[in-house]
This record gives structure tokens, C-alpha cells and sequence, in this order.
């Protein structure tokens, strides 16, 4: 017999887990369906990922609901305490991911109405840096790995970079063709969603910092450490 | 009603845990319960359903009457001279206060542990056997070790006691002891567990111990348990209970009662607020 029976409480904060990663692999899913959708000009594709909202957003009163008992019922301490604090916080990050994507189709559709601007190459990488940030983000929260998580902090500076790349070369195409103004500002709005994503992404990767250290990384507090 | 028709008599031979009714009806089912102290009225007007294989708790601050009810669900008040009840207690269909009843088959199917814990001076093995065989309910000595042991077991005890079953069980510790008590109380396989502060008396880690295993135990038994600890309430119950000044003020799901309470009452006293 272990030296302290296992709690039940540990069962409750692995279903709040499980329902975490749930709702940062449909947030996941709806990032990449928009932006495939996007590239591969498919209108059908768009609506679905506008439908679609609403599993992630009942996840999210869902979780809400499972961290307000635990913190009543349980009384948690420690880690188990920054455990529950850093998962409302994802939770929200989570939700504005899901929101983001229905924000990138939304342009997407109106991109849609006109011809290509260009071929689009910055934008589908930007995707995938801020999914792969999202995913590495939310494997550091289950590893509970804090170099994983400052990785993530890390890959953000090359999103911002690439977010400022495509909107100086969508100024060129635009101050060359009047035309393009109207596609082209909706890529710099996809553009600057992609950037959103990455920093729910961070945040998420700071909460598990917070979760793990109890260090507090955020606005480049207790970074030297 | 007749003696004959009561089903608070002992068992014969009743199987193992037998279902006490079916799962959604009503275990305990109390309607307007009074209860007197000689001239002193400490409960009003209860009334309260509980459903098996739940953990209900009642809360309250000390002289509200929550350990007065507890003790009414098996009689336990009996002894205690010019108390006096009115009102029924109805436990598997049955007023328990009703004329005939066995107070002492009542106390197998209702059984109870104090907070603080009391093992009898004897071996760890006689506290256990010997509510089996004061009762009879044990018919071979091997029939008898394996009643032990899984009462035992079932009280998460038994590892940590098997290879000293023999030696008095005045020299375990404090936790150990009500895990004991516990084990003592399930060995005669009773339907309901009241448990009166069961963890107060002991160090957090017993106390975990002691929740854990109430967690546990629901899925066999009814557990009401009071408790002065409202965390404790709030970590271990299903279904909590208010009580104030001899009135049941708020009966609810336990996540309702600590996280929005329909009583203003029950507002003020679980976020300290008085009490």
C-alpha cells in the first residue's frame, strides 16, 4: 500500500486534462480546415469551418464549469492549486483560437470573391507555425515540460516576423494595382489572426510555466531565471 | 403493524449486500421530525430523503441539531433520559420509531462511527468478530476469518494489520483505530454507515485516508456523515445538508450547496460569514 491513498481528486484533474487537449485539438483542427480552405479556394469547406463553432464553445462553458467545482469542492493547494488556475486560463486561450479560425474563414470568403492576389505561400506557413506552437504548447501542459513550453516563447518571434513579411510584400502588390486593395487587406487580416494564435499559443505555454515552476513569465517578468 | 412485518428484524442469512431497495428509491426518507431534549426542542420539522449509495453530509454550526439527527437514524437517542421524537423516520419503507421494532437489528442495518475512535480493549481480529458472533452471523471459524478479512479490506486496513490480527488494537494509531471502528461496523453488513465527525480527531493524512475510503464505501453503503469541517463536506459528499438552530435550511447537490446556495443563510455560513 503506498504510504497515501490516491486521491480521487487526481482522477478529476485528469478528466479536466482530457477535456482540455479535446478542445485544443478541435481549435487545432478548425486553424488548419480554414487555411487549407483558403488555399485551396473551397467555399464548402469555409461554411463548414463557420458552422462549426459549437462543440468547442460548450467545451469551454464545460471546463469553466469542472474548474469552478474543483476549487469549491476540493480546496486545492500547490501545483494542484496553479494546476486548476492554468487551466481556466488555457481554456479561455483555447476558445479564442476557435473564434480566430471562424475570423480567418470569414476572410477567407470574402478573399474568395476575388481573383488571387498572389500565390499564397507565407500565410499557409504562418498557419503552420501557429499550429504546431498550439500543439507543442498544449504537449508541454500534458509532459508538464517547462523547456518544451519556453520553446514555444521562442517560435512566436518568428511568427511576428513573418506576419510584418506579408504585410510589406501585400503593400507593394497593393500600391502596384489599386485592385488588390480590398483581397489583399483581408490576407493581412488572416495574416494578423495567424499572429493572434500564436500568442494564445505562448499564453498557453506561460500558463504552463506558472503550472509547473510557479515562475510568472508573462510581460518578460522572471525570464533571466 | 406486526413485528412480523417489519424488515428490521435480523436476517436470517441475508446474502452479501443485499440490495437495500431499488437503486432510485429512497433509502432514508424522514417526514417532519421533531426532537426534544427534556423541555428543549432541537430539531424542527425535518424532513429529508436520501438516496442509497450516496454520501450525504450535514453541516452546521455547533448546536444546530446535525449530530441530534444523525442519531435519530438508528436510535441512538434512545438512551438519552427525556428525549423525546415525534414525526416519522422512515428507513427501507419502514418507521423505525413505530411500536416493535429491534432497535438492535435497526443498529445492524444502520450502523454508526463515533468521532472518536472506540476499539475494544481486545485483539484487532476480536473487534471485528465480534459483532459477528454476538449476532451469529458467522457459522464456521473459516466463515468467520473471511468475514474479518474482507471487513477489514474493505475498511483499507487489512494490509497494514494482517500479519498482527492478534494484538490489541489499543496500539494502533489513531487513524488506524477508526479504519478499525469502520471495519468493525461493516462487518455485520449494514445497509446505511453514520459517521459522527469520523476524521476530526485525526492528522491530515489519516484524515485523506478516512475520505478516501468514504469515497469508496458508496458504492456499497449509504454514508451520512457529519462534519464541523465544511471542506471536508465539500470534498467527500454527494449530497450536503444545512442545518441552523434545529432547522434544515438547504438540502442539495453538494456542488450547488458550496458553489451557488439557494439561502441566503447557507451563503453567509459556507463563506464564513458567521458560524
Amino acid at each position: 500500500m503506498p504510504d497515501r491513498p490516491v486521491r480521487h481528486f487526481e482522477g478529476e484533474l485528469e478528466g479536466l486534462k482530457v477535456r482540455l487537449l479535446e478542445m485544443g485539438g478541435l481549435a487545432e483542427d478548425r486553424l488548419q480546415a480554414a487555411v487549407e480552405a483558403l488555399v485551396s479556394r473551397d467555399l464548402a469547406s469555409l461554411d463548414r469551418v463557420l458552422a462549426g463553432d459549437d462543440p468547442i464553445n460548450r467545451l469551454h462553458i464545460e471546463i469553466d464549469s469542472r474548474c469552478c467545482r474543483l476549487l469549491a469542492l476540493h480546496q486545492p493547494m500547490a501545483v494542484d492549486l496553479r494546476a486548476i488556475v492554468s487551466a481556466v486560463k488555457i481554456n479561455t486561450d483555447l476558445e479564442r483560437v476557435g473564434d480566430l479560425a471562424v475570423n480567418i474563414a470569414e476572410a477567407a470568403r470574402r478573399y474568395l470573391r476575388h481573383p488571387p492576389v498572389k500565390e499564397l505561400i507565407d500565410i499557409p506557413r504562418m498557419a503552420r507555425l501557429a499550429q504546431t506552437m498550439l500543439r507543442d504548447a498544449l504537449d508541454a501542459y500534458v509532459q508538464r515540460d517547462t523547456a518544451a513550453a519556453e520553446r514555444v516563447l521562442r517560435e512566436d518571434d518568428e511568427l511576428d516576423g513573418l506576419k510584418t513579411q506579408v504585410f510589406r510584400e501585400l503593400l507593394t502588390y497593393m500600391l502596384q494595382d489599386p485592385r488588390t486593395i480590398e483581397p489583399a487587406l483581408d490576407l493581412i487580416l488572416i495574416s494578423r489572426h495567424l499572429e493572434r494564435i500564436g500568442d494564445h499559443a505562448t499564453n498557453v505555454a506561460e500558463d504552463v510555466i506558472f503550472m509547473v515552476s510557479a515562475r510568472d513569465v508573462r510581460h518578460h517578468t522572471g525570464e533571466a531565471q | 403493524m406486526t413485528r412480523a412485518s417489519l424488515p428490521l428484524r435480523r436476517p436470517a442469512a441475508a446474502p452479501h449486500h443485499a440490495a437495500p431497495a431499488a437503486a432510485s428509491a429512497d433509502v432514508i426518507d424522514v417526514r417532519s421530525l421533531d426532537f426534544f431534549y427534556g423541555a428543549k426542542q432541537a430539531l424542527e420539522h425535518i424532513t429529508i430523503r436520501i438516496r442509497p449509495n450516496i454520501v450525504t453530509a450535514f453541516i452546521g454550526p455547533s448546536g444546530c441539531g446535525k449530530s441530534t439527527f444523525l442519531r435519530t437514524l438508528n436510535r441512538m437517542n434512545d438512551i438519552i433520559p427525556g428525549a423525546r421524537v415525534a414525526g416519522q423516520v422512515m428507513i427501507d419503507g419502514r418507521n423505525i420509531y413505530a411500536p416493535g421494532v429491534d432497535v438492535v437489528a435497526l443498529r445492524q442495518r444502520v450502523g454508526m462511527v463515533f468521532q472518536k475512535s472506540n476499539p475494544f480493549p481486545k485483539s484487532i481480529f476480536e473487534n471485528v468478530a465480534y459483532g459477528l458472533r454476538v449476532n451469529g452471523l458467522a457459522k464456521s471459524r473459516p466463515e468467520l476469518e473471511a468475514r474479518v478479512e474482507q471487513s477489514l479490506r474493505q475498511a483499507a486496513i487489512w494490509d497494514e494489520v494482517k500479519d498482527r490480527l492478534h494484538e490489541s488494537a489499543l496500539a494502533l494509531s489513531g487513524g488506524q483505530q477508526q479504519r478499525l471502528c469502520i471495519a468493525r461496523a461493516l462487518a455485520v453488513r449494514p445497509a446505511i454507515l453514520l459517521m459522527d465527525e469520523p476524521a476530526s480527531a485525526l492528522d491530515p493524512i489519516a484524515t485523506q485516508r478516512i475520505e478516501e475510503l468514504i469515497y469508496q464505501l458508496k458504492t456499497d453503503y449509504t454514508i451520512v456523515i457529519v462534519t464541523h469541517n465544511m471542506q471536508q463536506a465539500a470534498r467527500v459528499s454527494d449530497t450536503t445538508a444545512f442545518f441552523w438552530l434545529g432547522r434544515l435550511v438547504e438540502y442539495g447537490p453538494t456542488e450547488k450547496l458550496f458553489t451557488n446556495p439557494s439561502e441566503k443563510l447557507t451563503e453567509d455560513y459556507v463563506t464564513g460569514r458567521f458560524g
